[in-house]
């Protein structure tokens, strides 16, 4: 039995057929949409390398049956920079080198921004440890991560209107 | 995992009819669910998405001063809710002190109160379990035990149930509304879970096609605000489930314990509450005598069941910090490091 | 596309500057393409059955049941499975490890491979591989370091002697003022990569085409070719970016090969990822020890004898005995010096190279010692370690090619406040009334040269292509060896294309045992330095240009000119030297190697890691608050990076003292807690505060530049620090890692 669900994925409305339930939405993403950036590291809710945001919310996309979130508005990392203006979280992890392998990163960018969106942690930066600890780095990446955390939160904060502060990258994108 | 049959209802009576069928299970944010399917744990034929239920993601405060929790209310929107929070301070401690903040924006309040067994021999089809296999036998005896129960195991079965959030509501009286194909009935949380003695499968009293609506909390629940905490022993500073916690609410009244609540979590196959203890603590000055009394009470019937003997002091220890920490008051904001020793001690109390 | 990082904040690419990483921008946007990440046409998806017992046979699959579960296309089992040119057994040298391809029904440990499913879809092959249910003909295993008979290697690590002594270590214990004997135990651990091991591979005839993370591109080749007797040239390896390697994907492992030739039985392009509880059997792990110490001292405290004896485990079908006695070859002024390597064989997958595979393990047991002996002799822990500083190696007698140790211990203690330090332990307690405790490590890793090759061409339009067959596996190599390549032709990095990560490039070597950016660093100076000679020829025989006569050694390269060294007001530009010749480009080849000047000079980075912990005094619950670090390891090429390195190191530290094991049941060698949820390495909460200064140190002999390489040296002295820290809180000494709250109480 197929089924179709329509998803809003990175602000385009798809209907998408879903031939077998026991697709999750992260082999969705990355095997029937072929959209790799988010990552599977442990497929079982353990890494948080696969966190995208649902409605706006950071979930683990390796635990949510794509079939159940027919309806569903899903954020990835390939939706997050605006053309080549990066998001402000994703400048801040190149500056504080929040990342060296990169295969948590982009779990960690997709939590960042759904802790910056909860706005549970403020600037306390044992909070933003704490609540980033859904996301594990083995190279040993945390104390760039917080500080990328904290950096963009603020800046974000600082202008909520503007869509993104001015980009220091130059050059051509990938 | 096992092709499965999706159903997604609409409404609570098809949910149930859909539900009854052999095979059948409850699917709602699937964090649980999911990851035993993956494991092969759990085989499915049906799953039965209840998802879209409407009205079941409520918090509604009831005209008696109950709260009733909507079986799907997610663990993050209950702890976040700054009223829900102030009125049960433990109970937002412990939600906030599981998992991951990914899980918890999704896992619902029901979904964690049906959670399933961390053992690891459960967890491995590989291994026999009693529960996974009634009468296959328990590898966890004499295997790797560090983390096993203390209170009311059996020879069966010597898991522990993972969920923190489940110890406060038991210290509080919460009940569960169940919907089913026979009607709908209540039974307290405390009486929910089951404890393995020869039948380890039957982990809860839910039956056939039976599923939870609400988890209710009475309203003598909000009275133990000022003096509620959830502390949570483990093995990471966070994303770790408990190797001991405990839940303790107070009613202080002219400088004496009038009423106290006391849970244990992670050391039997249901969250554990202390009555004895409980009894022990009413009428006494809140000091560390009367917290070492209770501790020992509520430990009294403790028994190693391998590698374990550790979580019995550990327990206990952990019981006399809760109650010194809880008679302090409630923190003006829950610490940033929820349910944790190293959480600081809070510099104002709760009013 | 992504063999190419993009350009971006152009802030001088000199060394030593803190570039931002080059990849950063793939990375933080999801645009890096690992292994995983790739979808040749018609591809299909394949997954393993891995083995549920530790040792026995396999006697059933249920090969019918897998293939009738729709989508399924083909079961790969030892009865069909390709021919393959070698047998997975064979070994050719130290390098070559024995690999479990579906040879026979044997199972040698638990989660060994024993069938591989081919779906349409992943769904499908993942219920395949269930569906396949294996019976087995299960037999005991040898489990544990008391599991089976000791016997003495032939050689441990990569080659080294299992045994050494230097001295007479009976007499210099007989001849001690105090002496301790302490036995420290260390877990089985499992590298665990963020990115679990993955192959997709497209065979179009006997050419083979592969997207798989590998730390070392031509020995990957070189196996592959071997088993499936094709030609190395024949084998196309894209590997631009590892989701970490850690030594696990140092040598090609099973799986892969299970994926390649998966793809060989059903025609069609095959993925295969390994599952996370996968990652706990076949490709590697760091073993097991039990290292017993004793140590004499005189007095004052003056070291009299050391001697380190370890036991350990490999597997029982191939051998890696972990060197967990080497560090005590360097680190302290013992005039009587004794190492010993024994190991049992388990029933266990073959351990591999794991983040400083040897030094890590051997230092927590050497530090946690050289404290006890600290403490025997009511000296300071560090001013114990200043008293018996080693000026020569001890174990070799040789200088050191340099040396800052001093300045690392001075600067870490100044920035730690050690000097607050009370001498004796449980003295101190935070705001809560937690106890606190500060413990110090001495950190060292050697400075090792692999071998490598390098290509650098400049071209008439004034830019350069630079490549090399590197690996960037979250190192920096992207980043450092662009540095360096820019540097070397002196030229802005922007105007170069720099090329790593493909096998079809000059072989970059092995990124590993923390030399790659030394060895691959130093192939791109020689070639860049080919280049420029080339070029300095054209222009200094050219009686047109402004060089001539300079002669070739009498010019350098700046900002894309060629200037005369004697009078930097003449000069040419690139462009206008090979415009003038007629000529597209030049081209200027480089190899790196050990020379023979290594010979005679001991050759270390070295380190001093300052721990703090809390450690609650009912509950045992232990926090790493604070870490501290000086490290010396020759030329930094970008602190930003090697800041992260040791940053990384610190925390692997972290998780060697407090979290990570492989929990074995005893009674069938298979690990229960083969997941990241059970498997404990830290989370962000579990590092605090964390500090790493880079001590200068100028060091003319490990290689051309200087460098000695950070990639594994933070681990050490870390774990040892904190264990030290624990004591220093409590008055406990555990002795048993990881240190559990259990242990505490």
């Amino acid at each position: 039995m197929s089924f179709d669900i329509v998803l809003t994925v990175n602000g385009t409305r798809r209907t998408i057929p879903i031939p077998d339930p026991r697709t999750t939405l992260l082999d969705l993403l990355r095997e029937g949409l072929h959209l790799t950036g988010t990552k599977k590291g442990c497929d079982r809710g353990q890494c948080g390398a696969c966190t995208v945001l649902v409605d706006g919310r950071r979930i683990n996309s390796c635990l949510a049956l794509a079939v159940s979130l027919d309806g569903a508005e899903v954020l990835t990392i390939e939706g997050l920079a605006e053309g080549d203006r990066l998001h402000p979280v994703q400048e801040a992890f190149i500056a504080h080198d929040g990342f060296q392998c990169g295969f948590c990163t982009p779990g960690q960018i997709m939590s960042a921004v759904g802790l910056i969106r909860e706005a549970q942690a403020g600037n306390d930066p044992e909070r933003v440890r704490e609540a980033m600890s859904g996301n594990l780095c083995r190279c040993g990446a945390y104390a760039g991560i917080t500080e990328a955390v904290l950096e963009a939160q603020a800046a974000m904060t600082q202008a909520p209107t503007s869509q993104h502060p001015a980009s220091p990258r130059q050059g051509e994108a990938a | 995992m096992i092709p499965f049959e999706y159903v997604r209802a609409t409404d609570l009576a098809g949910a149930v009819a859909a539900g009854t069928a052999p095979g059948a299970v409850y699917l709602a944010a699937g964090t649980n669910l999911l990851d035993l399917m993956k494991g092969g744990v759990s085989r499915p034929r049906r799953l039965v998405d209840i998802t879209r239920l409407p009205g079941l993601a409520a918090v509604e405060r009831m005209g008696d001063g109950s709260l009733r929790i909507g079986a799907l209310a997610r663990n993050s929107d209950l702890a976040h809710d700054p009223a829900f929070a102030k009125a049960y301070p433990a109970v937002a401690e412990a939600l906030l002190s599981g998992a991951s903040a990914q899980l918890r924006n999704a896992a619902t309040a029901a979904g964690n109160v049906m959670q399933r067994t961390r053992c690891p021999y459960f967890t491995d089809t590989g291994s026999a379990c009693n529960k996974r296999e009634p009468g296959s036998g328990c590898d966890a005896r004499g295997g790797e035990t560090r983390l096993h129960a203390i209170l009311g195991w059996s020879e069966a079965c010597i898991a522990t149930h993972p969920s923190d959030f489940c110890v406060p509501l038991v210290a509080l009286d919460a009940l569960v509304e169940i919907a089913g194909p026979a009607g709908t009935r209540s039974v307290p949380l405390e009486a929910f879970h089951r404890l393995p003695g020869d039948a380890p499968e039957r982990e809860t009293v839910l039956e056939p096609g039976e599923l939870i609506t609400a988890l209710v909390l009475p309203p003598d629940a909000a009275s133990f605000a000022g003096h509620s905490r959830y502390l949570k022993v483990r093995d990471r500073t966070s994303y770790a489930f408990a190797v001991v916690s405990v839940a303790v609410a107070l009613r202080l009244d002219g400088g004496r314990i009038a009423e106290a609540r006391l849970a244990l979590g992670g050391v039997a196959l249901k969250p554990w509450r202390a009555r004895e203890a409980e009894s022990l603590l009413a009428g006494r000055a809140p000091d560390e005598a009367a917290f070492r009394a209770a501790a020992d009470a509520a430990l009294a019937g403790a028994e190693p069941s391998g590698d374990n003997a550790f979580k019995i002091e550990l327990a206990r220890r952990l019981v006399v910090r809760a109650l010194a920490r809880t008679a302090a008051g409630t923190p003006e904001r829950l610490p940033a490091l929820p349910g944790s020793a190293f959480a600081p001690l809070p510099e104002a109390a709760h009013v | 596309m992504s063999e190419t990082a993009p350009r971006q904040m152009r802030h001088g690419s000199n060394l030593g500057q803190p570039l931002t990483r080059r990849d950063g921008i793939l990375k933080v946007t999801g645009a890096a393409a690992y292994a995983a990440d790739h979808h040749p046409p018609g591809m299909l998806y394949a997954v393993m059955a891995v083995s549920r017992i530790a040792r026995g046979r396999v006697t059933r699959l249920d090969v019918a049941a897998a293939e009738s579960h729709p989508g399924v296309v083909a079961v790969m089992t030892p009865q069909n499975k390709p021919a393959l040119a070698r047998h997975p057994d064979e070994k050719n040298d130290g390098f070559t490890f024995r690999l479990d391809l579906l040879q026979d029904d044997r199972v040698r440990y638990a989660n060994q491979p024993v069938a591989v499913v081919i779906a349409e879809t992943l769904e499908a092959a993942t219920e395949g591989a269930a569906l396949l249910d294996p019976a087995y003909e299960a037999e005991t295993p040898a489990v544990g370091l008391d599991g089976s008979e000791p016997f003495t290697p032939p050689a441990i690590g990569v080659g080294d002697p299992a045994d050494m002594e230097t001295g007479d270590v009976a007499a210099g214990l007989a001849a001690a003022a105090r002496t301790i004997e302490a036995t420290y135990e260390t877990p089985a651990q499992y590298h665990n990569a963020m990115e679990p091991h993955a192959v997709v591979a497209t065979w179009d005839g006997d050419t083979l085409d592969l997207d798989t993370p590998s730390q070392g591109l031509a020995m990957a080749q070189g196996r592959i070719a071997g088993l499936f007797g094709i030609s190395p040239a024949d084998i196309h390896i894209r590997s631009p970016f590892l989701g970490g390697g850690f030594g696990s994907k140092g040598m090609i492992a099973g799986p892969q090969v299970l994926g390649i030739m998966a793809a060989r039985l059903v025609g069609r392009p095959v993925k295969l990822v390994m599952s996370r509880p996968q990652m706990f059997g076949p490709v590697g792990h760091r073993a097991p020890t039990r290292q017993t110490l004793r140590l004499g001292a005189s007095e004052d405290g003056g070291l009299t004898a050391l001697d380190h004896h370890t036991l350990t485990a490999t597997s029982t079908f191939d051998d890696f005995i972990e060197p967990s006695g080497g560090v005590s070859h360097t680190l302290y002024a013992a005039p009587a010096l004794a190492t010993r390597h024994r190991a049992v064989r388990l029933d266990t997958g073959t351990p591999l190279f794991m983040r400083a595979p040897g030094e890590a393990s051997g230092s927590v047991a050497l530090e946690g010692a050289i404290d006890e002996m600290a403490e025997a002799c009511g000296m300071d822990p560090l001013a114990f370690r200043l008293r018996n500083y080693a000026e020569t190696e001890p174990a070799s007698g040789k200088p050191f090619s340099s040396k800052a140790l001093r300045e690392c211990y001075a600067r870490g203690a100044e920035a730690f406040g050690w000097g607050k330090r009370p001498l004796a332990p449980g003295q101190m307690r935070d705001a809560n009334g937690l106890l606190v405790g500060w413990g110090v490590g001495t950190a060292t890793f050697p400075a090792l040269m692999f071998q490598a090759e390098a290509r650098a061409v400049l071209k008439a339009s004034g830019e350069a292509a630079v490549a090399i067959g590197a690996i960037d596996m979250g190192q920096g190599a992207w980043t450092a060896l662009a540095q360096i390549a820019a540097e070397e032709l002196g030229l802005d990095i922007d105007a170069i294309d720099f090329r790593i990560g493909s096998s079809d490039l000059p072989n970059g070597g092995i990124a590993g045992g923390s030399a790659h950016t030394a060895t691959a660093g130093t192939a791109i100076k020689i070639a860049a330095a080919d280049a420029i000679a080339q070029l300095a020829a054209l222009a200094t025989q050219d009686p047109r240009s402004p060089l001539y006569g300079a002669g070739n050694a009498g010019v350098i390269a700046r900002g894309g000119r060629l200037v005369r060294r004697d009078d930097e007001g003449r000069s040419e530009a690139f462009t206008e030297i090979l415009g003038r010749a007629g000529q597209d480009s030049v081209e200027g080849k480089g190899a790196a190697g050990p020379d023979a000047a290594r010979e005679s000079y001991a050759m270390h980075a070295h380190g001093a890691v300052f721990a703090e912990v809390t450690v609650d005094p009912d509950l045992g619950q232990i926090r790493a608050t604070r870490l501290v670090g000086a490290f010396a390891a020759g030329r930094i090429i970008n602190p930003r990076l090697v800041r992260s390195q040791y940053y990384g190191g610190m925390i692997w530290g972290v998780s060697f003292a407090l979290h990570e094991q492989a929990v074995m049941d005893p009674r069938t060698g298979r690990p229960m807690n083969a997941n990241l949820a059970e498997y404990h390495v830290p989370v962000n909460a579990d590092v605090p505060s964390l500090e790493a200064i880079l001590v200068e140190e100028e060091d003319p002999h490990v290689n051309p530049l200087g460098i000695k390489g950070v990639g594994e040296i933070g681990v050490t002295g870390s774990a040892g620090a904190i264990v030290n820290a624990i004591w220093h809180a409590t008055g406990k000494r555990v002795r048993r890692l990881p240190v559990t709250l259990d242990k505490v109480l």
